[in-house]
């Protein structure tokens, strides 16, 4: 079974626990400038929303790339930058339409999620459960079941 | 590690950034932050140093923790001799300020000097560079911070920064980060301010790595455990922020109002943690969410709204949108020592604080005093421009937040802070300060241990010295009785010695709710070099409080400025569960010295000095 990253920003408190933790993962040290998620903070309306790649189905960044550097991992369904192949052309940067593959220029190298190999440390590190690893078939699972309760509380008070 | 072991100097006067290796040596004695930073300070200027001439200095420094993934991991100290109180002043702030400093590849800035003309510090990674700030002077700590990012075209960018109220010389301007976390007390804003210096912009991509990777994550991991298993840090601080206290501490009589007369406040309940999540008329709360500091998994912040109705917004689109909302003590210093109930004002002059760039409860407090001169005609309408000052008016409240932010007419007065003015229209008496430092919201008389605390504190009056109310009100880590004086000598010290080690870390004192140093030894120990115990945390704790002591001593401080207010000591508090008690100062300080191995005047004794290694 394939599991998904599943984010609900209203339970994010911007703590950036996911950044540390994904930096921690890729390289070594806590730097969220190296993460592959992003929290993205909108001050005037109080707001924070967790951002990372989707794993496209059919991705774009694997397809526009020249060398065949990104490949895709049956196991998690992610899509992999290989960095022994990647030759740092920015090309999928470009053809990301969500912005979620950017180039290193320490490394001369993209980096994206690749959901650390099937443990996602982001998730395991958020505090709050705003970042989840679920069954991928089921992304909105939670959203059912909160919709399930409301239905099941009108129904118990028209009774 | 977890050191970067560098330091960057800045001299303001000849306009130069020198990199410097850390002492290392001193590292391991003081730790970093607070102590480490305060060990440099004190090795570098002179004692009787005025607070605002450049031979003054201001340190920036992050602890060993700070930047990495330990929880609360975020923090850093602004270290200087106090604007407000001339003793040393260590003020620390969270947000995401520190970790980049961090990240940036340093452990502390030291400025010295004064610059000729307004100037901020660019410092990228190692490339630092002094800029000329003057299209900011003059502008708030909001415009600034939104400037400073556009300019560097960089959203990622981190910037602490000055208001109006810290250029013009407000006794206690804050230094301002990520728009509303600041390094709030004593005036440290204000020698920013004198030193031409009007921002800091950051920006660090070179990662913090710590000495035991693998241990660390076991230890930063069993922590957060911890917190989040924790009743108050797990939910009464995420779901109420430090407001959770309102109704609690005015239940117990320990409210001061309008201006320590009262210990109780009738409006309590307006202007409570609880108040803020009520739904207001037109289906929004004040409360939008509550948020958190970097690496922070207990999110005690609060992000509020000023209801759009309300008269200090409705012709200003500028403050109707969320930001830092209402803590605890900005509540209390603005409402309930005020007299005004009305949470709706209090958010609004809690987001000038923040805009402006000034300490919600040194100013609170002195507009307390200053309400109190009014209501006895010392101070005149044509004092206050035309504001009736009185006890519980909203309207004059958020009228002296917007003075005091541009330090204009009856603002620049107020700017003095309450001891100042006080003692300008004759009246010192009715200053309720320590050390010229103003109040939190504790009153000494139902909570025993606070009055000491004040009144030993190294920075004037503060509750984060040594927050005994844990004990004494929350039962962390035992319950004592906050009546009594019993005791309370030996509970003070060992708050005092544990937080000087917690706020040295890097880590944020709120985490005490419930962690031990049991929790943060072995987190402080994987990440750094050398051993770290609870025992050397301990000793590290109690060296950095003789350390400040020696300071203030050299600084012309002694033994009988550790007192309180007469109000304190002699007027019986009048309602609650303290009725009729004052504070047992008198029976708490000469144990307090014995304790600390100091003599009868509280100067520490040669003895205890070597045994610290301070001599």
């Amino acid at each position: 079974m394939q599991k998904a990253l599943n984010i609900n920003a209203d339970k994010c408190t911007g703590c950036l626990q996911c950044e540390v933790a994904c930096s921690f993962e890729h390289t070594g040290t806590f730097n969220p400038s190296k993460s592959r998620i992003k929290v993205f903070k909108f001050h005037d309306e109080g707001r924070f929303v967790p951002y990372t790649c989707t794993q496209c189905a059919e991705a774009w960044c694997l397809q526009a790339c020249p060398v065949e550097a990104i490949s895709y991992d049956a196991e998690t369904g992610a899509k992999v930058v290989a960095d022994s192949a990647c030759v740092g052309c920015k090309v999928c940067t470009i053809a990301c339409p969500f912005g979620t593959v950017n180039y290193v220029p320490d490394t001369g190298k993209v980096a994206k999620c690749d959901l650390c190999g099937g443990d996602p440390k982001c998730a395991t590190a958020c505090p709050t459960d705003a970042i989840t690893y679920v069954d991928a078939s089921m992304t909105g699972l939670e959203k059912m079941r909160a919709w399930a309760a409301k239905t099941d509380a009108g129904l118990q008070a028209e009774a | 590690m977890s050191w970067t072991r560098k330091l960057l100097r800045v001299n303001l006067s000849t306009g130069t950034c020198t990199a410097e290796d850390l002492n290392m040596e001193w590292a391991q004695k003081y730790l970093g932050s607070r102590g480490l930073a305060t060990k440099y300070f004190i090795e570098e200027t002179d004692p009787k140093v005025d607070p605002l001439s450049p031979d003054n200095k201001l340190i920036m420094s992050t602890g060993p923790l700070t930047g990495t993934c330990a929880s609360t991991a975020g923090r850093y100290t602004v270290v200087t001799k106090g604007a407000l109180t001339g003793a040393i002043a260590c003020s620390n702030s969270g947000g995401f300020f520190g970790n980049e400093l961090k990240n940036a590849g340093w452990d502390m800035i030291i400025f010295e000097g004064k610059a000729e003309k307004p100037v901020y510090l660019k410092l990228i990674n190692e490339k630092a560079e002094l800029v000329d700030a003057s299209k900011y002077w003059g502008k708030s700590c909001w415009d600034t911070e939104e400037g400073l990012k556009a300019d560097l075209q960089d959203p990622q960018a981190r910037v602490a920064s000055i208001g109006v109220s810290g250029e013009q010389g407000v006794k206690y301007a804050c230094i301002v980060n990520d728009m509303d976390r600041a390094a709030g007390r004593s005036g440290v804003g204000t020698v920013m301010g004198s030193k031409n210096l009007k921002a800091v912009v950051l920006r660090g991509t070179r990662g913090v790595r710590v000495d035991d990777p693998i241990a660390f994550m076991d230890a930063t991991n069993a922590g957060k455990a911890v917190l989040a298993e924790n009743p108050v840090t797990g939910q009464g601080l995420p779901t109420y922020g430090t407001q959770v206290l309102m109704n609690v501490i005015n239940e117990m009589g320990a409210m001061p109002t309008r201006n320590f007369r009262d210990v109780q406040f009738e409006g309590a309940a307006n202007i409570s943690g609880e108040k803020m999540h009520e739904v207001r008329a037109d289906g929004t709360k004040n409360l939008v969410t509550n948020a958190a500091c970097y690496g922070c998994t207990i999110a005690c912040q609060r992000v509020s709204t000023v209801e759009r109705t309300h008269y200090t917004v409705k012709d200003r689109p500028q403050y109707q949108g969320a930001s830092g909302g209402l803590e605890y003590e900005a509540a209390w210093s603005l409402g309930s020592e005020c007299g005004v109930d009305d949470i709706e004002a209090l958010t609004f002059a809690n987001f000038i604080c923040n805009e402006q760039g000034y300490d919600p409860i040194s100013f609170g407090a002195t507009v307390g005093a200053a309400m109190e001169l009014f209501e006895m005609g010392v101070l005149t309408l044509e004092h206050t421009g035309g504001i009736e000052l009185k006890f519980g008016n909203a309207k004059a409240l958020t009228d002296c937040a917007e003075l005091v932010g541009k330090a204009e007419g009856f603002g620049a007065e107020l700017g003095l802070g309450s001891a100042r003015l006080c003692e300008k229209y004759g009246h010192p008496e009715l200053s309720m300060s320590v050390k010229k430092q103003e109040f939190p919201a504790y009153d000494a008389r139902g909570i025993q241990g606070m009055g000491l605390t004040y009144a030993t504190s190294n920075r004037g009056a503060c509750h984060l010295r040594s927050y005994t109310v844990s004990s004494e009100v929350l039962g962390i880590p035992e319950k004592t009785d906050p009546l009594a004086t019993d005791g309370k000598a030996g509970l003070v010290m060992a708050f005092q010695d544990a937080t000087a080690a917690v706020d040295s870390s890097g880590l944020c004192i709120f985490t005490t709710f419930a962690w031990s140093l049991e929790d943060i030894a072995p987190q402080v120990n994987a990440a750094c070099e050398g051993d770290w115990t609870v025992e050397s945390l301990l000793e590290c704790g109690e060296r950095i409080w003789n350390m400040e002591r020696q300071y203030n001593l050299a600084a012309g401080f002694t033994g009988k400025d550790d007192t309180l207010p007469k109000r304190l000591l002699k007027d019986a508090a009048k309602t609650g569960p303290a009725k009729g008690k004052v504070s047992g100062l008198d029976k708490m300080l000469p144990e307090y010295y014995e304790i600390r191995g100091w003599d009868a005047n509280g100067v520490p004794k040669a003895e205890t000095l070597n045994r610290l290694g301070l001599s």
